[in-house]
């Protein structure tokens, strides 16, 4: 990319939350930025070094005069919340993700400063079923798309993105589908299932997982502000675990639960917490996704410092180490 | 699992250990043999136990397969069906190739007679990646150890995926179509569909090997489809043999027919020029001439076999 498209002023959403926190942290560290601008709902408990928070709703008209007033010219939107939790509920959370991107992409559409747009997507937009192909790579829609939930918020997220992107084709655009964001402080509805005494898992079935590093996570998207535009891109670590592998790595008991509705299932959800894992969930620890990462080396040039067992075993190195994350600010991610 | 005392533990490695030499003795092996394969299988265990194996993207395990999947099929290979294997000089040695076989016998028991052919026959014992129906992956334990052995999704993209990372990749157009047809129609090829696996050939510039297997078509032969049943299991086709559903679960165990199978003379698909893969008529020719080689092999192998089960 040319010189041109340096960052100068940053606006980062979502910072109260960690990952964004600390794509703030790493930005503000260079000093070729002038200003890295957080906004969230929430004050982040977390240090932003140079960072500056301003209180604002990403879903207020508020946004587009801090973008023009500040001069903005590199948006980078982490404020899709994956659980209902994080947000306050799945109404607050579906408004957040929906209306809060469908607002941010209207304010950069208006602005003159905007530059470059960088948004952190999941690949959970690909769904997980026994019909979809074993690996997608960006071209691909899933045979059957997630129909609730956080994946179904991220797709239509992404649809108001390639909206923009559409209207404005000068503004460079990089949307990340990132794969499971795992690691030793996030904490997702993913680690909290791994962190359970005994692991429930869904009967006859093992799905292809694939994970992120939270480092990388955070890395790829710093990579993504100054480095080459490239779309749509699939973010992940190299390398996949099966369910089976990953219940034998992180040395816990399992046990076999039949899904859907059920004497035996429900008693288990409830004995064993199962409850707040939801469907989508279940569907990629049943079938699993792998998503192709070409584009993510050859286009975009990033590569991951974790592979996708390396990533998990960080997490359960720390798990082991019994840090358990609760001093830390809930987290996004899936 | 940390109640478990180390000495309990021991013992329970030690009762294992003595299990699998009285196992591996009473399969006729003596000696440093015995010791051999008695160490192999607990590296195994001890591999799974601790997730210490590898798993590709589309979730093979070669690891699982040629130590727990191959050597269970392998007796049902030579001593119950007698594979007799020819032509494997005609699968490439290494590279993409795609093998295109004839599907039957009510249980598709012939995608894995066809893998341990290509296994044990081939000189670098070469994998077989295989494309199957979206509803094995569906179905609990019969998804997950599909994927492990070496199936994926029937798909273009992962067809093609494969063939492009130099796979031998093996289809069975006739789908269901195939498998789920009655014994009087045995032997018969049923449609080759669109030829979607001649198009993905093609783009991988792949040579397609046509596969041809007698013996197959009688390990259970199908009188009738209850199709009323099939409708209401979701299920392809429900088969009525002399043997199933009379006799319960002990139905499904496949008739020790004599099995042959014939690996053809390679299709080039690299000569026929930019987007010859997009074209229709291009790609029904190649598909048709296949199909032909298949039927006409059957045809031949079949006046080779002295009797169904000899």
């Amino acid at each position: 990319m040319d010189e041109a498209a340096h960052p100068r002023v940053v606006l980062v959403t979502g910072v109260a939350r960690d990952l964004a926190g600390r794509v703030v942290r790493r930005l503000a560290e260079d000093p070729s930025i002038e200003r890295v601008i957080g906004v969230d709902l929430v004050p982040p408990k977390h240090p932003m070094g140079r960072g500056e928070y301003v209180r604002a709703d990403v879903r207020s008209p508020l946004l587009a005069r801090l973008i023009t007033q500040a001069g903005v010219d590199t948006v980078v939107h982490m404020g899709v919340i994956a659980t209902p939790r994080d947000a306050g509920g799945r109404v607050v959370q579906k408004d957040i993700n929906v209306l809060g991107t469908m607002q941010l992409m209207a304010a950069c559409q208006k602005s003159a400063s905007v530059r470059r747009v960088v948004v952190k997507s999941t690949a959970g937009v690909y769904g997980s079923s026994p019909r979809d192909p074993a690996v997608f790579t960006e071209e691909m829609t899933a045979k059957q798309l997630p129909r609730s939930g956080f994946p179904h918020d991220s797709m239509e997220a992404e649809s108001y993105v390639r909206g923009l992107s559409r209207r404005r084709p000068d503004i460079d655009i990089t949307m990340l589908r990132m794969a499971n964001v795992i690691g030793p402080s996030i904490r997702t509805v993913l680690t909290d299932y791994f962190r359970m005494p005994v692991l429930p898992v869904p009967f006859g079935q093992q799905g292809r997982l694939q994970f992120l590093h939270e480092d990388d996570a955070v890395a790829a998207v710093v990579h993504a502000t100054s480095g080459p535009v490239v779309g749509t891109v699939n973010v992940a670590g190299d390398g996949v675990l099966s369910l089976g592998q990953a219940i034998a790595l992180s040395r816990r008991p399992w046990l076999p639960v039949v899904t859907g509705a059920g004497g035996l299932s429900l008693w288990a959800t409830r004995r064993l917490g199962w409850a707040a894992l939801p469907a989508d969930h279940l569907a990629f620890l049943s079938y699993g996704r792998v998503i192709d990462t070409q584009r993510m080396r050859k286009e975009l040039g990033f590569a991951p410092a974790y592979t996708t067992r390396g990533a998990f075993e960080s997490f359960l190195a720390a798990r082991r180490a019994g840090d358990r994350p609760e001093q830390q600010p809930v987290e996004e991610g899936q | 699992m940390s109640g478990v005392r180390e000495s309990d533990l021991e013992q329970a490695v030690m009762v294992l250990i003595k299990g699998l030499r009285a196992a591996g003795a009473a399969t006729g092996l003596v000696g440093d043999e015995l010791d051999e394969s008695v160490a192999q299988t607990l590296a195994f265990l001890r591999r799974r136990l601790t997730g210490d194996y590898t798993v590709d993207e589309f979730g093979y395990d070669a690891d699982f397969t040629e130590h727990v999947a191959l050597p269970l099929l392998r007796p049902l290979y030579r001593s119950w069906f007698r594979v007799e294997v020819r032509g494997i000089e005609n699968l490439p040695a290494e590279g993409g190739g795609l093998v295109v076989a004839n599907h039957s016998g009510t249980i598709a028991i012939d995608s894995l007679m066809t893998q341990l052919a290509v296994h044990d026959e081939t000189p670098g014992h070469r994998s077989l990646r295989m494309l199957g129906a979206d509803l094995v992956f569906a179905s609990p334990m019969v998804g997950p150890v599909a994927r492990k052995t070496g199936s994926t999704l029937a798909t273009s993209a992962d067809a093609q995926r494969l063939l492009d990372e130099g796979h031998l990749v093996g289809v069975w157009p006739e789908g269901f179509k195939g498998v789920g047809k009655l014994y009087k129609d045995r032997y018969r090829l049923q449609r080759f569909g669109r030829g979607g696996f001649v198009a993905a050939a093609l783009r991988a510039e792949v040579p397609i090997i046509p596969c041809s297997i007698v013996g197959a078509e009688e390990v259970a032969p199908m009188l009738a489809n209850a199709a009323p049943l099939a409708r209401l299991l979701g299920l392809p086709y429900f088969p009525v043999t002399p043997t199933f559903p009379w006799l319960g679960p002990l139905g499904l165990l496949p008739l020790p027919s004599k099995w042959l199978i014939e690996f053809g003379a390679p299709i080039r698909t690299d000569d026929r020029g930019e987007g010859a893969s997009e074209d229709p008529a291009v790609v029904f020719e190649i598909s048709d001439r296949v199909r032909e080689t298949i039927q006409h092999t059957l045809y031949n192998l079949l006046r080779d076999r002295r009797s169904v089960f000899f």
